[in-house]
């Protein structure tokens, strides 16, 4: 009866049930869902659908890991079995087969961790020392002449630096202080190549470069000599390390930093596209601006021969002419006017002489009485005698008279 | 006055700026600002030919056993 005894009081649970109980149990644990998990790399294999299945193991136990394809495209390279790793992500359980498992989701070779602990801890160092302080950033020249570069002689960077210089400008001369860019030997050699290019006077800047890689071996531009000497450098210096994503001390170090190669050399130059147009607009204005003053002088020069004109002799003796034309018909108008005058006031007095007419008052009845013999007017008594003939004149004739 | 021809190209690109400066403030006689015309349009030019002619050149630091550095031409390969 005892596999009977239990039954009163407790559940039976489906396999379902329990294993989903579990499964609670691990997804509800804080350190299992966020962990980092150190070990070696054992059975790991790609399914065709991207997925990376591997076992972490050490001596004494073995997880069984999944890293999903969306996560697993991000690597450089798949794991290999016997590397060493270390992992993130969480513990969970996969139901069908009641396994549980790591579930993956960023995979690095072991010690990296601490690498870039020691990365951040220079960095931190440097940067409260003030070594990458904005205010110590120099601009880079806008025209430089000779353009040192600190970087592998057969690497992929300094082609890309040759192609956008030769693009953008070919004006500029490089020269190259060829060093390793990986490895043991590569800071120190950086160093050398970098205070090379500083002892020659007509180098006005300095490019240094390589191209992307694992953070190990972009560990040289995470050196601290490498970024004392960048940031001694008598010239101005361009870091371009790696790809877009990689951050060097070198960069933090450099008066500018560059995201690729080929950006550090973009940015150590003029584009002779944009300098042509420049060119082009400089000598359009000169021209523009020159034509300008040619017509300013012709219309300052129009306007001193208009006054020029107004001041000459001709002038005044055109103007004296019209003057004595202007006065010779005035004085021919007041002439007229005052022949007028006069004509009208001859009728005037021709009619008042008129009416003064002696002869005038014949018609009223009155005589002229005269002498015949002497054509005296009689206008007395006393001036005739008995006798005397006398001519007497009324207005239509005269006829003769005898005094008594 | 130097020689058109001797300028370095950014000298002769400052210089070509400045002409343009000075013609725009305009205080200029007849005969300045025609000479400040022809030099303008020679700098001009001097650019555009230095940039048409111009060839990257890339040379590389070499030491020497004494520990200087001598440089010498570099053959870029594409």
């Amino acid at each position: 009866m005892s596999w009977r005894q239990q039954t009163l009081f407790q559940t039976t649970y489906t396999v379902s049930q329990i294993t989903a109980h579990i499964k609670e149990l691990l997804e509800t644990d804080f350190t299992l869902q966020d962990l980092w998990i150190e070990g070696e790399v054992s059975n790991a294999s790609q399914s065709t659908a991207g997925h990376l299945y591997f076992s972490l193991k050490d001596e004494g136990a073995r997880i069984s890991c999944v890293m999903w394809r969306s996560r697993a495209q991000k690597l450089s390279r798949p794991p290999q079995d016997g590397e060493q790793v270390e992992a993130h992500g969480r513990v969970s359980v996969y139901e069908p087969r009641g396994a549980y498992q790591f579930y993956v989701d960023t995979l690095q070779p072991s010690g990296l961790g601490l690498l870039y602990q020691q990365v951040e801890a220079l960095k931190q160092k440097l940067a409260a020392e003030g070594l990458f302080d904005e205010e110590l950033k120099r601009a880079i020249p806008p025209f430089p002449r000779v353009i040192g570069l600190v970087t592998s002689p057969t690497g992929a960077a300094l082609r890309d630096v040759c192609n956008v210089l030769r693009r953008r400008y070919p004006l500029a001369k490089l020269l190259l202080s060829p060093t390793l860019v990986q490895g043991k030997k590569a800071a120190e050699e950086i160093v050398r190549a970098l205070e090379a290019l500083n002892a020659r006077e007509e180098v006005d800047l300095v490019i240094v470069t390589r191209g992307g890689g694992s953070l190990e071996e972009l560990m040289p531009f995470n050196n601290e000599r490498v970024a004392r000497a960048i940031r001694g450098s008598r010239v101005p210096v361009i870091s371009g390390v790696g790809h877009e994503t990689d951050f060097t001390i070198a960069d933090f170090a450099a008066d500018v930093r560059a995201p690729t190669p080929s950006a550090a050399a973009e940015m150590a130059v003029p584009d002779q596209v944009e300098l042509q147009a420049t060119i082009a607009a400089r000598r359009d204005q000169t021209a523009r601006l020159t034509e300008d003053g040619l017509d300013r002088a012709q219309r300052a020069l129009e306007a001193q021969t208009q006054r020029l004109e107004h001041a000459s002799p001709r002038s005044q003796i055109n103007s004296a002419r019209q003057r004595v034309d202007e006065l010779l018909s005035r004085s021919q108008t007041t002439l007229r006017h005052r022949m007028e005058l006069r004509r009208e006031r001859l009728k005037g007095l021709q009619s008042r002489i008129g009416s003064l007419n002696p002869l005038a008052t014949l018609d009223r009845g009155y005589a002229l009485v005269r002498h015949r013999r002497t054509g005296e007017i009689v206008g007395q008594v006393g001036q005739v005698h008995t006798g005397d003939k006398l001519g007497v004149r009324v207005s239509d004739g005269e006829f003769g008279v005898m005094v008594e | 006055m130097k020689e058109v021809s001797e300028l370095s190209f950014e000298d002769a690109l400052a210089e070509l700026e400045e002409t343009v400066h000075r013609l725009e403030e305009g205080d200029l006689t007849l005969e300045g600002s025609l000479a400040l015309f022809e030099r303008g349009q020679a700098l001009a030019a001097n650019c555009q030919k230095q940039l048409d002619e111009a060839e990257l050149k890339v040379q590389q630091l070499l030491s020497t056993p004494e520990g200087e550095y001598r440089t010498a031409p570099f053959d870029a390969q594409e």
